[in-house]
Order: structure tokens, then C-alpha cells, then sequence
């Protein structure tokens, strides 16, 4: 979408994100979604009375990685408590962090060359989860509010970057590359549809060159599609506000999917006051060198560097397989992909299994041994196996793992490249003596027909490479 | 009443049983606890099973701890397992706590038998245990009289001969002051020394756990039970308990001690006398008396009622009727809240709450709580410079005696003055003893305040041994 002539959208964005630790951020209870309503609870999480925070040295760790992988500095950090009431918030205040994140500043290249920077990636604790029953599904006017507080506690980065993006199509660019990161750095599993990622999109409009204008705040955005579509909904929103001669006033928004349109939340004035002050249950937080150090150390290789490098394996790479390099990167297949090409494998080839039989099965793709993903590419490729057999093989492999060869073998697969082949092959052409009449005077179509019949007598298990060198080696 | 360390040496030895001791004790709780008002919970059958637990082991030849059988009474803002705690509020009446504070788990562990949940102000909020919902402690000494508070009621156990020890909670005062005005020892510990897992929070930057004994050696011995290194505080100091129970005979010869003209200012007569005569005693015992003066100290009590109940408004939050405790119906979530938080707190915690809110409020926080964070900052510069001139400092526990029920709880101001000599100790999280000295008004007991830097327990109790002594007391 494009605004009207003259007019530019200012946006930045803040994304919350759940750290995958083992445990949640200040006590020993599992974090884990999916569990049974508040069985994953403890007189910490929980708030209790007496109960005190001790915070993860897990979640810290995470936090850094990102921050370096952000190219942000990391500083000597505190928290405070955020006050305010909300049922889903057990102690009625939430533990974060406020003027000293442990993450300050840095920047994010995006693929299409554009950097947005970062003020601040922050630590702080999720809340719990609110279901409201009756009404509009929401607090206002439920018959009865349930609250989960499994997530009560579990450790969340918020990153907040700087009001640098001017589309929609590059806020989901940005979105989309620092999810690739969070899950690069295992901070994450970037799932937005289980909110473990969630945005919030700050969004102002304003002539060319002007001074920003007053911003909205949209709330919550939990898919990359609706980032884009909540944006322009919003920028376009407060253009026409304006060109009608109307103000646009500093309010949070929400984002409704159905009506795809977004709505006045609170205005400014209702702003709570959070009353922020120093958490008096926690120390001053402040990685060492060494700690710092280590975790520098340990930090994989980032989507820019691995999508650079698996794009110079392809010559002429075409539109689909720069989305299946995507697809590989955002999935994090990309070294079974390096393991094949360097066994000599297709590049061609091994990027789409990769991106399509693995990428399939991303569930179970961990049973996968590179090692079979390679032998079972090799196969196809020496015509051992067809294209139809290799993506057979890797799916018994990620049913249940085994070697590709006597997988290859039990299928019968591997009995039809040798003599019974030919059998085959000259039993077809005794049948179709026309047919093979046409072939041998030189009319290649008819390969089509040969190969057509082999695979019917076999049930698709013949290579049609090799029926066809079977045809020549007869003509 | 036989001492902590004397019963816990029968009980080890086979002179008697802690089912015997418990007997005694519940004897005294039972005949006195009507009129006194001390336990809002005795727990008579925990009791009896934790004494019959370490009667086996000592049967058994087990290995029992330096707290053997000795009967103990719980400030009710300390989470037992399974026993109702209240902090006095009627918000949280019916509350089991899941889980021990770590305290009491040390407590157990080295053998004592906790008793009961004793009566304070509420959430500790106030220095008389007036403010409690459940009606105000007696004190043994004069029951038409206040034990001080909050911790009025593990004060008054001790006092009434109910149990040798009890453990209380200091944020401002609130175990010194109340064991002045009962005649007993009372150490406000290190902030940091011991943990506060289990302590339902008032103001958690101040709030420390500490002793109530009739005796030093007493106070020290439990000390050393509950203090040294908790993971599941952050706060906690990381290293283990001090050996204080081997350094009590260490006096205070060479000792050179500060007698701080702030620490008696506005003190009753016969207070102002006590601490210059225990004054010389120190000094007849080779301690090197200096004259202080300490101006910082005039700004505590301003910083402590900003910073106190700006962490209580947030801390108190919690009490919502979501979870546990009293719930109000009303039509909506932020209707029950309010209706709950308005029927479940009493008036000094409301006052205090609407206090600390509008400190910490946007637009008021630089005049108030900001305000208070830098007389905080001067008052630790201010002590630190004191200690460069002095290994601990002397001066009042409290400006006057035990005063009268309803004498000052329709004063707040006055009330809040109380605390005026013990404040600025919280305010630097440093460690302060309040020991009996002489007596006041009525025959009342008076309590001499004797304050040191962090880690100083084991030179305060030496100190404070030195004049219990003097007074023929230990």
C-alpha cells in the first residue's frame, strides 16, 4: 500500500518476546506451554505473600545473545516494578526494567539493505493468561474472567527499536529478519500464533520532511500479517484524519482481525501511572566481561551471514529458490543443505528436499541425521533412486529413522535399477512394437510413453533417467 | 522461666523432654493469652508433634540442634506451612501459607517448637500493635499498657514467660522498640544477614527478621540459628552465620563507643539518665567514650514514612480478592478489588498505602520518594563517617516508656515518633540491640539502643553483654 501523495508513515516497532529457558525468570517452575491450567505454579510465580524473585542467570544469558546479535551494548542494568492492577498479574505490579536495560542501543540490517536501529532490548516477567467467558471476549463486560497463570513469570525480552521504519512491507521485513535472530540465537522459538512473539506497532503519519507526528500505539499484533495490514489500516487512518482537518490524538489502539480495522483502546489521558521505582527484592544486574565473553563466544552464525552463504552455492538462483533459501534459513535447515552440496549433491537439488520434504516435517526433523539426508540425495542423484523414491526414503527416515539404503532396499526400490529394468524395459518394447518403431526412427516424445508404461508395471518406483538410458542403450 | 539455652541443654542432655517444656509453656499461654492478647493462633498439635520429633531423636541419639525442645512464639507475618497467617489484617484471614519461611525452617531444623502466630500491627504498621484487626496485645509488665510494636506479640510472649524466644520482623523499629518497652533484648540484624523468604513484606528494602530474648546469650544463640546465606533471597548476604555465641564474653575494652547527642534529643528524663549511666559502664569496662553528633539523623523519620509506604502501596497490592483471602463481590474485576482492598485494610495501612502511592506518582516522585532516596544516601554517608570516630554507637531505644492503650493510636504523628531513634538503622540497612537498662516511670523498663555498621552483631551482643551484667542480669 502507498499513502497519498506526500505523505509518509513513521514507525517503530516494540516486540515481545519469550525466552525459551528451562525454567521461568525468577523461580524453578517449568516454562512450558500447553500444560494443564496452573500446574506450572509456585509460591513465587503465584506472588504470594513472603515470596521473593531470584532471577535466572538462563534468562540473562538469553538476553545478551540477543543484545549482541542486535550489535548492542550491553550495561550494567536494575529493575523496577511497573504498578498496576490486572488480574493476570498475581502481585499486581510487573518485575521489568526501566531507565537501565541490560541492552542499549545497537541496529538491525534488513535484506533489502536498510538498517533500523535499536534503542533497547529489556528483561522483564510475562503475565499470566486471562480467558473471559460472555460478552465480548474481553474484560469489559465478561460474565466470568479464568485466569491461567502458567505464564505468570515465564522471562520475556521486549525490543524496542527506534522510529526508523516508513512501511508496512519493511515493519514486517524487520519483523520477520529479528525473529530469525531470536530463534538463531535460541532466545526463542518465534511461534506467533502461540504469542510467544508479540508485537506492538507505534505508528504516526506526516507530511515529507515535517516534524513526526502524534502517535497511536497498536497493541498485541501476533501474526506478521497482521503487523502489515494493522499499519497500513493505522497510517492510512490518521492521513485521512488529518486531510479532513481532524487531530490525531496519542491513544492505544487495538487491532480487530475480523473487522480488520483498529479501535480506540485508552487515550492519553487515561494513561496509568505505572509508579515505576527500584525492585528492592533483586540486585543490580551486571554481566562481567568474562560472563559476557562466553556467551559472545557461543553465539551462532546470524540469517544475514548463513543467507549469504547459502546463496553463493547457487549460479542464476531463480525466484523460487530465493524463497526456498528463506524457507531454509527461517527454519534453520541450512547445514543439512552445506552437508550435501559438500558431498557433491545438486545445490539445486538439496535445497528443495530441503525446503520442502524437511521443511514438511519440522516437528520430527531432529531424528534426521545429515549424514542419511546426504546418502539418501546421493542416490537420486546417481539415478538409484527417482525423485519420487528420494522424497519416499526421507519421509520413512523422518517417520522413523533407519538407514537410507535399507530403507531403499525394503522398499524394492533399489531392484529396479539394475537387470530387472532392462526385463522390464524389453518386455514394454516387445508389447509396443508401433510405439518403439517411432522411438528408434528418432521421435524422442515417445520416451514419454516408454517411461509412462515403466512406471505403471512398477507403481512409480522406476528413475525415468534411467528408463530413458535403458531406451537408448536399446535404439 | 528457664533460659533458651538452658532448656535446650535439659532437653539434649535428658533432663527433660520438649513435650515437658511445651507443657510448661502452654500452661503460661493458656492462662495468660485471653487477657494479653499475644497468639491469634497457638498450633497445640504442631507443637506437640515437632517437640515429640526431636524428644525421638534425642531418644534415638540422633543429632539434635542448639534449639533443642525450646518452645518458640512466630510473628504472624511469617509463613509456617499449613498454619493460618494473618499479619492482623482481616485481608488475609483464613490464609494457609504453602510453604515456611526459611527462618522458620531453621528454626525447626535446630530444634525448636514453634508454638504460634503472635499478634502485630498491621502488616506491621505501627508501633503499639493497636492497629492489629484482631484487637491490641497487653503488655505483660502493665496490661493497661502497649508492648510496643509491631512485633507486639512476640514482644509480649517473652515478657509473659509464654516462650524463652520469639522472632520478630524490624522495618522501623518494630522489634527494638517493643523489646525496650517490654524489658527485653531485641537485635535488628544486618540487612541481608538473615533471610526474608517467608516474611510478608511491609517495606522490603528495611524489613529485616530478628531475636527477642530475655538475655543476650539467648538473643545471640537464635540469631546464629536463623542467619547466614539463603539462595531463594537475592538480597541475602552471601556468606554464612557469624559465630556470635563464642565472642559474647569479648567485653569492650579498647572499644571506642559514640554517644550520639540525636540518639536521646526529645528522650523522657529518666531515659536520657539511663543512657549516660550505661554510658559509664562502658566506660568502667575500658571503652573509650566520643561525642557525637550525627545532624543526618533528624531527616530519618521524614525518608522513612516516604520510603516505607511507597514499597507498602506496592507491595500491598497483591491483596486484590483475586487469589486468596477475603474477596468482596461487586460487578466487576476492578469493583471486587476495590471493595475487597476497602473492607480487608485497616485505617494506618490505608493511610500508609494512599501515602506511598501518591510519593511514588508521576509528577510527585522527585519531590517525594526521589527526595527520600538522597537522605537515605546522606544517612549511610552520614553513619559511615560516624564509624570512622567509633566502633558502635549508644544512644535510646525509645523516647519514653511503655505508654498507655489509646494513648497515642489517635495521633499518627506521635505514634510515628516512637520509632524516631530507631529508624535511621533501617534507612542504612546497619545492625542495632536494644538492651534493658534501669527503669523509668512506673517501674517500667528501659531500653538502651546500641547501634554498629554492617556485621556488627557479634561486637553489639559483647556490648550489650556488658550491660546486661551491669545490671545483674545475664
Amino acid at each position: 500500500m502507498t499513502l497519498p501523495r506526500g505523505w509518509e508513515m513513521v514507525v517503530g516497532l516494540e516486540v515481545h518476546t519469550e525466552l525459551k529457558t528451562a525454567t521461568k525468570m525468577f523461580c524453578g517452575c517449568a516454562n512450558a506451554f500447553g500444560a494443564q491450567p496452573n500446574t506450572r505454579t509456585c509460591p513465587v510465580c503465584l506472588g504470594l505473600p513472603g515470596s521473593l524473585p531470584v532471577l535466572n542467570e538462563q534468562a540473562v544469558e538469553l538476553a545478551m545473545a540477543i543484545g549482541m546479535a542486535l550489535h548492542s551494548t550491553i550495561a550494567p542494568s536494575t529493575f523496577h516494578r511497573k504498578n498496576y492492577f490486572y488480574p493476570d498479574m498475581p502481585k499486581d505490579f510487573q518485575i521489568s526494567q526501566y531507565d537501565l536495560p541490560i541492552n542499549v542501543g545497537g541496529y538491525l540490517d534488513l535484506p533489502d539493505g536498510s538498517r533500523v536501529s535499536i534503542e533497547r532490548a529489556h528483561l522483564e516477567e510475562d503475565t499470566g493468561k486471562s480467558t473471559h467467558l460472555g460478552g465480548s471476549g474481553r474484560l469489559h463486560g465478561a460474565d466470568r474472567s479464568l485466569v491461567d497463570y502458567n505464564r505468570s513469570g515465564v522471562p520475556l525480552v521486549e525490543i524496542v527499536s527506534a522510529p526508523d521504519i516508513r512501511s508496512s512491507a519493511q515493519a514486517r521485513t524487520y519483523a520477520s529478519e529479528l525473529r530469525g535472530i531470536l530463534i538463531a540465537t535460541g532466545a526463542s522459538d518465534g511461534r506467533m500464533e502461540e504469542g510467544s512473539m508479540r508485537i506492538d506497532a507505534n505508528v504516526s503519519v506526516r507530511k515529507s520532511g515535517d516534524p513526526f507526528g502524534t502517535r497511536c500505539e497498536i497493541k498485541n499484533l501476533n501474526s506478521l500479517r497482521s503487523l502489515h495490514r494493522a499499519i497500513d489500516y493505522e497510517a492510512l487512518r490518521q492521513v485521512e484524519l488529518l486531510e479532513s482537518g481532524g487531530v490525531v490524538r496519542q491513544e492505544t489502539r487495538h487491532w480487530d482481525e475480523n473487522l480488520l480495522e483498529t479501535s480506540t483502546m485508552r487515550v492519553k489521558e487515561e494513561a496509568e501511572d505505572y509508579r515505576y521505582f527500584r525492585e528492592p527484592d533483586l540486585v543490580d544486574l551486571a554481566p562481567d566481561q568474562q560472563w559476557q565473553d562466553r556467551v559472545r563466544a557461543a553465539l551462532p552464525p546470524m540469517p544475514a551471514e548463513r543467507r549469504a552463504r547459502l546463496s553463493t552455492r547457487l549460479v542464476d538462483p531463480t525466484e523460487a529458490q530465493l524463497d526456498a533459501v528463506e524457507v531454509v534459513i527461517d527454519l534453520g535447515l541450512d547445514p543439512y543443505v552445506h552437508a550435501a552440496v559438500d558431498q557433491g549433491v545438486d545445490p539445486a537439488i538439496a535445497l528443495a528436499r530441503a525446503a520442502n520434504e524437511l521443511a514438511g516435517a519440522l516437528a520430527v526433523v531432529a531424528r534426521l541425521a545429515p549424514e542419511s539426508f546426504v546418502e539418501t540425495l546421493k542416490m537420486e542423484q546417481s539415478g538409484a533412486l527417482s525423485a519420487t523414491q528420494a522424497k519416499t526414503v526421507l519421509s520413512a527416515l523422518l517417520d522413523g529413522g533407519g538407514n537410507p539404503r535399507s530403507i531403499a532396499a525394503a522398499m524394492g526400490f533399489e531392484q529396479l535399477s539394475s537387470d530387472s529394468l532392462g526385463a522390464t524395459v524389453a518386455d514394454l518394447i516387445e508389447q509396443h512394437p508401433d510405439e518403439w518403431a517411432r522411438y528408434r526412427d528418432g521421435d524422442d516424445k515417445l520416451a514419454q510413453f516408454f517411461i509412462g508404461q515403466v512406471m505403471k508395471v512398477t507403481k512409480g518406483q522406476a528413475n525415468g533417467k534411467a528408463v530413458v538410458a535403458e531406451l537408448q542403450s536399446r535404439r | 522461666m528457664k533460659s533458651a539455652r538452658q532448656i535446650a541443654h535439659d532437653v539434649r542432655s535428658g533432663a527433660s523432654t520438649a513435650v515437658e517444656e511445651l507443657a510448661m509453656a502452654l500452661e503460661v499461654v493458656k492462662a495468660r493469652n485471653e487477657e494479653l492478647n499475644v497468639f491469634l493462633h497457638i498450633d497445640e498439635e504442631g507443637a506437640i508433634r515437632a517437640a515429640s520429633r526431636v524428644d525421638e531423636l534425642v531418644a534415638q541419639g540422633a543429632r539434635v540442634g542448639p534449639l533443642a525442645g525450646v518452645p518458640i512464639a512466630l510473628k504472624d507475618n511469617l509463613c509456617q506451612r499449613g498454619v493460618p497467617t494473618t499479619c492482623s489484617s482481616r485481608i488475609l484471614e483464613g490464609w494457609r501459607p504453602p510453604y515456611s519461611a526459611t527462618v522458620v525452617e531453621r528454626v525447626i531444623d535446630a530444634g525448636a517448637v514453634p508454638v504460634g502466630k503472635t499478634n502485630l500491627d498491621e502488616f506491621a504498621m505501627g508501633s503499639s500493635t493497636e492497629t492489629s484487626a484482631f484487637g491490641p496485645t497487653r503488655n505483660p509488665l502493665d496490661p493497661t499498657r502497649v508492648p510496643g510494636g509491631s512485633s507486639g506479640g512476640s514482644a509480649a510472649a517473652v515478657a509473659a514467660g509464654m516462650t524463652p524466644l520469639a522472632l520478630g520482623s524490624d522495618t522501623g523499629g518494630s522489634i527494638r522498640q517493643p523489646a525496650a518497652l517490654c524489658g527485653l533484648v531485641g537485635l535488628k540484624p544486618t540487612y541481608g544477614l538473615v533471610s526474608r523468604y517467608g516474611l510478608v513484606a511491609f517495606a522490603s528494602s528495611l524489613d529485616q527478621i530478628g531475636p527477642f530474648a530475655k538475655n543476650v546469650a539467648d538473643a545471640a544463640l537464635l540469631l546464629e540459628v536463623i542467619a547466614g546465606h539463603d539462595p531463594m533471597d537475592s538480597t541475602s548476604l552471601p556468606e554464612p552465620a557469624p559465630d556470635l555465641m563464642s565472642h559474647l564474653g569479648d567485653g569492650v575494652a579498647g572499644k571506642r563507643i559514640g554517644y550520639v547527642r540525636e540518639l536521646v534529643e526529645g528522650a523522657d528524663d529518666d531515659i536520657v539518665a539511663a543512657v549516660a549511666r550505661a554510658v559509664e559502664v562502658l566506660r568502667d569496662a575500658g571503652a573509650t567514650i566520643v561525642e557525637l553528633s550525627i545532624p543526618e539523623l533528624h531527616l530519618g523519620l521524614s525518608a522513612y514514612y516516604l520510603i516505607a509506604p511507597a514499597e507498602a502501596s506496592s507491595n500491598l497490592a497483591r491483596y486484590d480478592g483475586v487469589r486468596y483471602g477475603l474477596r468482596v463481590d461487586a460487578d466487576d474485576v476492578a469493583a471486587m478489588n476495590e471493595a475487597t482492598r476497602s473492607a480487608g485494610f485497616g485505617a494506618e495501612v490505608k493511610r500508609r498505602i494512599m501515602l506511598g502511592t501518591y510519593a511514588l506518582s508521576a509528577g510527585y516522585y522527585d519531590a517525594y520518594y526521589g527526595q527520600a532516596l538522597k537522605v537515605r544516601t546522606q544517612m549511610i554517608a552520614a553513619f559511615h563517617r560516624a564509624y570512622q570516630q567509633a566502633d558502635l554507637l549508644i544512644g535510646a531505644t525509645t523516647p519514653s516508656v511503655a505508654f498507655r492503650l489509646g494513648e497515642k493510636i489517635s495521633n499518627p504523628m506521635s505514634m510515628y515518633l516512637s520509632d524516631v531513634f530507631t529508624i535511621p538503622t533501617n534507612l542504612a540497612g546497619e545492625a542495632a540491640v536494644s538492651v534493658p537498662f534501669g527503669s523509668g516511670e512506673a517501674g517500667l523498663p528501659i531500653g538502651v539502643q546500641l547501634l554498629g555498621p554492617g556485621r556488627s552483631e557479634a561486637q553489639l551482643l559483647a556490648a550489650a553483654r556488658v550491660l546486661e551484667e551491669a545490671e545483674g542480669r545475664s
